[in-house]
């Protein structure tokens, strides 16, 4: 028990304190990150696109038509972005061109759920990669109550998700208790957490006593979810939106109450910024990791449900998609607010609607993920993005100069 | 060697931190830098010393400007600084520390420790430090680890030295023997600024004062100068240093310590069978140099430190297995030494830290939920009495100065209903108009009936707020006195030596 307690006074550490600041997430800063990611996305769309290296390299003949190809070559790709994510104004009709928005938001939904459960984590001051892992438990058991259970419309489906949240949950305290009682680190507990419960989902997948399908043959793969289980469609059978987003928008109000509203928002933020002082304000630093890995994993849960039971066919594992890390990017960039974990999933869901039609329109979609890599890299590197705006450094000169303007102004 | 300092300026944005600073060092003065916490004297010191370069004014060495890029070009010219944290490596000797960085070499570059024994020694011996080469620094007791720090300035040739709030760390005997250190130094030629709060000390050493308030010179009194007078140029309007007393009214042992032992995280014994009560209505105030055992001793009090044996008692509860959230729902209260660390969320605002404790019970919680408008008006209420300057209750914790912030803590925890209250270092970094007005709350604590252990390791605090005095040294409690015992006996106490 002692153990770990020991080592929380380090919390002020220069390391801790760089990600504290990276894990604070600034507004302008994120800001200014996605800006620079966007531009240099556009630089390696410019250098990429043939259009412009035949007119450069023949720039005499017409270098108006140089010129012009560098602005085409941006306005194809991130063109076609917004015709994928938002709105496609060559539709023949309304509904047909607000279907990329609908798309952006199934395909945000997910990363915001997920993104709040590492977001939640964030501000307890745990740096928690584990959603892939947590994702993947909360597969297997929303998918043994989808496929294996029977029950009414609507109770099917919300036992589906319970069996979610609570597989993702226990998975989450696992690596609470690791933490809080043996004073195990939780970057590497949640990484290796991550192999075994992918291993773990598709050893069920190939399990016919678990979630192989009926008549399955040699791969793994299970049933699709009963009808009773599925998340219905949100707009009619024109879209493929469905009920996951309304979930996803009760998570966003839930963590918003949690952590602005509650006292257990109040103490996870308390340990979050200064684990000595929780300790002297009597609360017990360790539970408070358990709990906060806990909720947080059941987030994740949200995010595996939805994956789950809204797919029309079998799952395998490939219905993680990427999720439970795009979290950690969602919640870095929403700066584990909730408003800011919504904008960061909808521009992410954007770049995942988009990237078919930046496809049709002949730029790599890779280049969004070069974008998505690149914000990640300004924001985890704040010096970065502080030196090419020339913004000031926050640290003990400006709260010293903060201080005595404070003295000065009473 | 002459220093001057001419027409220095500095800001951090558009506050200004040096406004048009000008400073003379003679050759073999001693020229004392007073100021408040955040007047300005360390950013003056890290311009002197090339840490910062100022945006305005310059650094004269015998009439002849010069240009300081780093701490390097400062120590070649000849100044040399003794920081407040010693800069020393405990596993090494002294020989190795003063040479470090600037290690003396034979043939074949091979590190000459004989040479550096010699210097050391040499030094040691002109000043009368009384200083081994070849004792390893963690063997040294904290007087001694300072002389080695001068040591290292003298034997890069400084003919300056900057000694920033070198006494914070000693006995009021080594701070004697340093006074001595200083005064021989000065003789030899080397001039000293000496930075400090202490104002005894100003007065025993300096040959010239200058006081600094809000990034100005503000004064150059003469070293005759009485200790009120130099306190009312320090804060700019009239202090009363001491606190007022009514006679104490004893009630009954809230706090009963019991044989107490207490081990630190490499399990050294820090607390020893120490035993002392604290009664209602009266101060008991805990004296000792740093790092005797002081701050395990308050942190077993609060729980956050676990009790190896002995028992702790408030109003008659055994606490001494409890968590630190009963202990505090007991009656006790608690102001940690380090308040950044301990006593407050920086990232917080002024409300949020006002129920740092409070978030399990009514009225800051209401069920699970936060009462907001309990809050505000719990805030706007302790703002007030507890004279927070601040303005508004949103304003961010680490925003406010050192006394404001220290209010905050003494507010959370004297606004709540008390039985006890355990205050370590309550005035560590605080300016001094709210050292007056934490001394007052703690006094009016006391006159109210509550049990009150004050903590400190300055004397003059000790003198103004205790109705019994407990010497602390070594992890025991070298015996328990009367307010009225002199500083001479308080002082060998504190060293070690039974009353």
């Amino acid at each position: 028990m002692s153990k770990k307690v020991k080592a929380l006074p380090a919390a002020d550490s220069q390391a801790n304190s760089v990600l504290r600041e990276i894990m604070a997430g600034d507004p302008v800063r994120i800001g200014l990150s996605i800006l620079l990611g966007f531009i240099i996305g556009g630089i390696f769309m410019i250098v990429f696109s043939e259009d412009v290296v035949d007119s450069w390299s023949n720039f005499g003949a017409d270098p108006n038509y140089a010129f012009s190809a560098v602005w085409w070559s941006i306005q194809d790709g991130y063109g076609a972005l917004f015709y994928g994510s938002i709105y496609n104004f060559n539709a023949d009709d309304f509904i047909s061109g607000i279907r990329p928005l609908t798309e952006t938001l199934r395909f945000a939904a997910p990363l915001i759920m997920a993104g709040l459960g590492v977001a939640l984590t964030f501000r307890v001051g745990l740096f928690n990669i584990g959603a892939t892992g947590q994702i993947m438990v909360g597969l297997a058991g929303a998918t043994f109550v989808s496929t294996r259970l029977e029950l009414p419309q609507i109770l099917h489906m919300l036992v589906a998700v319970l069996a979610a949240v609570l597989a993702a949950a226990v998975w989450g305290i696992i690596v609470g208790i690791l933490k809080a009682r043996f004073g195990a680190h939780e970057v590497i507990v949640t990484i290796m957490m991550n192999y075994v419960a992918t291993a773990l989902f598709t050893f069920f997948l190939r399990e016919p006593a678990f979630l192989l399908e009926a008549n399955g043959g040699g791969t793994p793969k299970s049933d699709k979810p009963a009808d009773t289980a599925r998340l219905g469609a949100l707009l009619g059978e024109s879209f493929n939106l469905h009920y996951g987003l309304i979930i996803a928008a009760l998570s966003v109000v839930a963590y918003w109450w949690l952590m602005e509203r509650s006292t257990f928002g109040f103490r996870f933020r308390m340990v979050g910024h200064n684990p000595t002082a929780a300790k002297a304000a009597g609360i017990k630093v360790e539970n408070t990791f358990i709990w906060a890995l806990a909720i947080s994993a059941g987030f994740s849960g949200l995010a595996a449900a939805n994956q789950g039971l809204s797919i029309s066919g079998g799952l395998t594992t490939s219905i993680e998609a990427g999720i439970g890390f795009d979290a950690i990017t969602v919640a870095l960039l929403g700066g584990s607010r909730a408003g800011g974990v919504v904008l960061a999933g909808l521009l992410f869901g954007a770049f995942k609607a988009g990237a078919s039609s930046m496809q049709v329109a002949g730029v790599s979609p890779e280049v969004l993920g070069v974008v998505k890599a690149l914000i990640v890299l300004f924001i985890a590197a704040p010096p970065i993005i502080r030196a090419i705006y020339r913004l000031p450094k926050p640290g003990p000169k400006m709260i010293e100069a903060m201080q005595k303007a404070e003295k000065v102004s009473k | 060697m002459k220093l001057e300092l001419r027409n220095i300026t500095k800001r951090f944005g558009t506050l200004v931190a040096n406004d048009n600073i000008s400073l003379t060092l003679e050759p073999g003065e001693i020229h004392s830098l007073l100021g408040e916490n955040g007047a300005g004297k360390s950013t003056l010191m890290n311009v002197l010393y090339g840490l910062l370069q100022p945006d305005a004014g310059e650094i004269l060495i015998d009439d002849k400007p010069v240009k300081f890029s780093g701490p390097g070009d400062a120590m070649a010219s000849g100044i040399g600084m003794v920081h407040q944290h010693f800069m020393l490596i405990p596993v090494f000797t002294v020989a190795e520390n003063v040479v470090l960085g600037n290690e003396p070499t034979s043939k074949l570059g091979r590190l000459d420790l004989g040479a550096a024994r010699k210097l050391v020694k040499e030094i040691s011996d002109r000043f009368g430090f009384d200083i081994d080469p070849d004792a390893l620094i963690r063997d040294l007791p904290v007087g001694s680890q300072q002389r080695v720090e001068i040591i290292k300035a003298l034997a890069r040739d400084a003919k300056a030295l900057v000694l920033d709030e070198p006494t914070a760390v000693l006995t009021p005997q080594e701070t004697d023997e340093l006074m001595e250190i200083m005064r021989g130094l000065a003789k030899s030629g080397t001039s000293i600024i000496f930075i400090t709060h202490k104002l005894r000390e100003v007065q025993q050493v300096a040959d010239r004062i200058t006081v600094i308030r809000q990034g100005k010179v503000v004064a150059s009194p003469s070293p005759k100068a009485s200790a009120s007078e130099l306190a009312s140029l320090m804060v700019g309007r009239d202090v009363d240093l001491e606190a007022k007393h009514k006679p104490a009214k004893i009630g009954k042992a809230s706090l009963v310590i019991k044989d107490l032992t207490v081990l630190d995280d490499r399990n050294h014994q820090m607390v020893n069978g120490v035993s002392f009560e604290v009664h209602d209505g009266e101060v008991l105030a805990i004296a000792g140099v740093q790092g005797n055992g002081q701050t395990e001793l308050a942190e077993a009090i609060l729980g956050i430190r676990k009790v190896h044996s002995g028992s702790i008692l408030v109003s008659g509860n055994d606490v001494t297995k409890s968590t630190v959230r009963q202990v505090l729902e007991s009656g006790l209260g608690y102001i940690p030494e380090d308040r950044k660390k301990d006593g407050l969320v920086s990232e917080f605002t002024i409300a949020e830290n006002l129920m740092l404790d409070g978030s399990f019970t009514p009225p800051f919680a209401k069920g699970i939920q936060i009462d907001f408008a309990k809050r505000n008006e719990i805030a706007k209420d302790l703002i007030q009495r507890f004279d927070i300057r601040t303005q508004s209750a949103e304003t961010l914790a680490k925003q406010l100065s050192g006394g404001n912030q220290q209010k905050v803590v003494v507010a959370r925890e004297l606004g709540r209903e008390l039985k006890v209250l355990v205050a370590s270092q309550p005035t560590r970094g605080v300016d001094v108009g709210s050292v007056e007005f934490i001394h007052e709350q703690m006094i009016a604590a006391r006159d109210s009936g509550k049990a009150v252990l004050i903590i400190s390791t300055e004397l003059d605090e000790v003198l103004a707020l205790a109705d019994r005095i407990a010497v602390m040294y070594r992890g025991k409690i070298v015996g328990i006195v009367d307010a009225k015992t002199s500083r001479e006996k308080l002082g060998k106490m504190m060293a070690g030596i039974a009353a």
